[in-house]
């Protein structure tokens, strides 16, 4: 770069710093890097306008009514545009979560860590499972909360896209997701009103 | 670059004289797909699909373009602008089924495209970096056929971006990261669609410009044959025109009449009923599945179903998935047998056989719903799948003992060659 052009010696124009050094070196040097630091700061907002918006992130937190979901029945709602579960364990089913031995399980949590220990008023709260109905392999919903779908051979819910099965937990027992479904954050604002997010 | 007995541009007509001095435009034509061009004289008809590829980019930009004019990428209207297509606006129903079918019909050129390249060793040297542009383009074929899939937005769309999106999310540490600055959001919405809509009209303009580098490296060692053996003289070739025009225009015209068959009879074929469902965030349609195009390489994702080591199975199925086109770059390097055709490969004709009968497993597998026995011979189809490419090629390389090959074009053409008469006696 910036080597002689034409007859004229430029080191006699630019000025001679000797040892092949010049001062249309160290311009050269500082215009480049100036360029490509400018360059690359181009770039930032390039890449940061593709990600989630203001309002997108907006801070959103939704309330549900519980009061009308019977032990055994399940309930999608909506918060930050995915689809949430809301369900109700009877007895049975509690027992079959704690029955299973979390050392054998994929993503090891047992009930209580994804039911009362949620919550900051622990009591008598074990059987509200509250998840994200959002798959964790690939984001599907799984079935299981709406009336007659399939819960899958754990009595949880079944992700009809690739299998992934889910125990009375949430918990993932077989097929390729690789952890439980997610437990938001939540609390109860009354016996009948849970506020996630 | 091309052979010395190649057609000069000649320019009689004064106005192309000034045109040649001006911008040589015509000339470069000539010589990329005119007279110019000497091409081997025994191609066959696999050799049709180049062209039948590159109508087929033409076929959906154009079409593509004219169906943006109506489309909406909102999330609220969509569907309906997609509808709006279909029943009012004048021959939409026409260009909406030429585009969607036109993209069924764009892969299955590209499939008998790249196989003809497995078989005869199109991938070779002198050709290497032909192939390599050619995985590119497929690439990104598959990035546009995608997005492109998403802009309906029915439920197949949604959850397709949903479920492809996801895959992001498997990449350890920075995945959910990525996967929501992706989709500018938590779940597939106005950003998502939006960037989908921008990129869809841009990439196949982007494939256009690697289609002529591809073609650029085409024209520099010059076309392929079934032989695979070197053109040698002029006896071995004809010019590309009128000889492969007139080939390529009948190869055209049959192409045409079976996707004119499909948009006109049968335009829902290869499409999926659910996707006449507005996008439904809550519930997930009982069987998502890929465009038929995307099967193969979908059943290889769905294989992993259990942890490999440290690695996830969800991850693995991610690696796996990019991985089974990915190890289309080293093919070049994988099979290193100097014999360049299928033709006079005896070991490496069936297990070339054998790899259509898995890429038909794994087609099939695709697009079954997720449950065994489909799991179970997905795994088995995608083992051999790496099996072949790994293992495989190199193994036959070393151990093969391939057929004598023709001494050249024209003695595999005429069954004598005066030149190998000659190189015989001395």
């Amino acid at each position: 770069m910036a080597d002689t052009t034409g007859t004229a010696d430029p080191a006699h124009i630019a000025g001679s710093e000797g040892e092949g050094v010049r001062r249309r070196d160290f311009i050269n040097i500082a215009a480049v890097s100036a360029a490509g630091v400018g360059g690359i700061t181009l770039l930032y907002p390039l890449i940061s306008q593709m990600a989630p918006s203001k309002d997108v992130l907006a801070e959103s937190s939704t309330e549900i009514d519980i009061s009308k979901i019977e032990p055994g029945q399940a309930i999608k709602a909506i918060f930050r545009k995915q689809p949430l579960f809301v369900r109700n364990l009877t007895q049975v089913e509690i027992a079959e979560a704690n029955a299973v031995d979390i050392s054998t399980l994929r993503d090891p949590q047992t009930l209580d860590e994804r039911t009362v220990e949620a919550e900051k008023n622990k009591k008598g709260k074990e059987n509200w499972l509250i998840t994200m109905g959002v798959c964790t392999h690939l984001g599907c919903v799984p079935l299981g909360a709406g009336e007659g779908e399939i819960k899958g051979e754990f009595g949880g819910y079944f992700c009809p896209c690739h299998g992934s099965t889910y125990d009375t937990a949430a918990r993932i027992r077989k097929g390729p997701a690789p952890k439980n479904l997610e437990v938001p954050v939540y609390e109860f604002t009354s016996d009948t009103v849970v506020k996630v997010g | 670059m091309s052979f010395p007995w190649a057609n000069h541009y000649n320019p009689t007509n004064p106005l192309m004289k000034w045109m040649d001095e001006k911008l040589p435009l015509p000339r470069l034509v000539y010589n990329a797909i005119g007279a110019g061009y000497p091409v081997p004289r025994n191609l066959n008809y696999f050799w049709n699909f180049g062209v039948l590829a590159g109508f087929c980019l033409v076929l959906q930009i154009v079409t593509g373009v004219v169906l943006a004019m109506h489309y909406a990428p909102n999330s609220t209207v969509a569907f309906a602008s997609t509808e709006h297509i279909m029943r009012d606006v004048n021959w939409g129903w026409m260009l909406r089924y030429a585009h969607a079918n036109g993209a069924s019909a764009f892969f299955a050129v590209i499939y008998v495209h790249i196989f003809r390249g497995f078989f005869y060793g199109s991938y070779k040297a002198p050709r290497e970096m032909v192939w390599l542009l050619g995985v590119v383009i497929f690439l990104l074929m598959m990035a546009t056929g995608f997005m492109g899939y998403v802009l309906p937005w029915g439920q197949m769309s949604f959850w397709g971006a949903k479920v492809i999106t996801g895959l992001f999310g498997a990449i350890p540490v920075v995945g959910e990261g990525l996967q929501h600055w992706l989709l500018g959001g938590f779940a597939p919405d106005d950003a998502a669609l939006n960037r989908f809509f921008s990129l869809h009209f841009l990439l196949p303009f982007v494939i256009a410009g690697v289609v002529i580098l591809h073609i650029w490296a085409l024209h520099i060692p010059g076309s392929s044959n079934p032989t695979g053996v070197e053109v040698k003289s002029e006896s071995d070739t004809v010019p590309f025109h009128p000889y492969y025009t007139a080939k390529d225009g009948w190869g055209l015209g049959v192409f045409l009449i079976i996707y004119c068959t499909v948009v006109f009879f049968m335009p829902n074929q290869f499409g999926h009923p659910d996707n006449y469902i507005p996008a439904n965030p809550l519930s997930t349609p009982a069987h998502i599945v890929p465009e038929w195009y995307f099967w193969p390489f979908y059943a290889i994702l769905r294989a992993f179903t259990f942890d490999i080591f440290f690695i996830p199975a969800k991850l693995m199925g991610v690696m796996a998935m990019f991985g089974a086109i990915l190890v289309w770059f080293f093919l070049p390097w994988l099979d290193n047998s100097p014999v360049r055709s299928g033709k006079y490969r005896p070991m490496f004709k069936w297990f070339f056989g054998a790899l259509i009968v898995d890429m038909a497993v794994l087609f099939y597998c695709g697009g079954a719903p997720a449950e065994e026995p489909y799991v179970m011979i997905s795994q088995i189809a995608t083992a051999y799948y790496f099996l072949h490419f790994l293992v495989l090629l190199p193994l036959i390389a070393a151990m093969e003992r391939p057929k004598p090959l023709p001494f050249s074009i024209t003695e595999a053409v005429l069954g004598a060659d005066d030149a190998a008469k000659l190189a015989a006696k001395s």
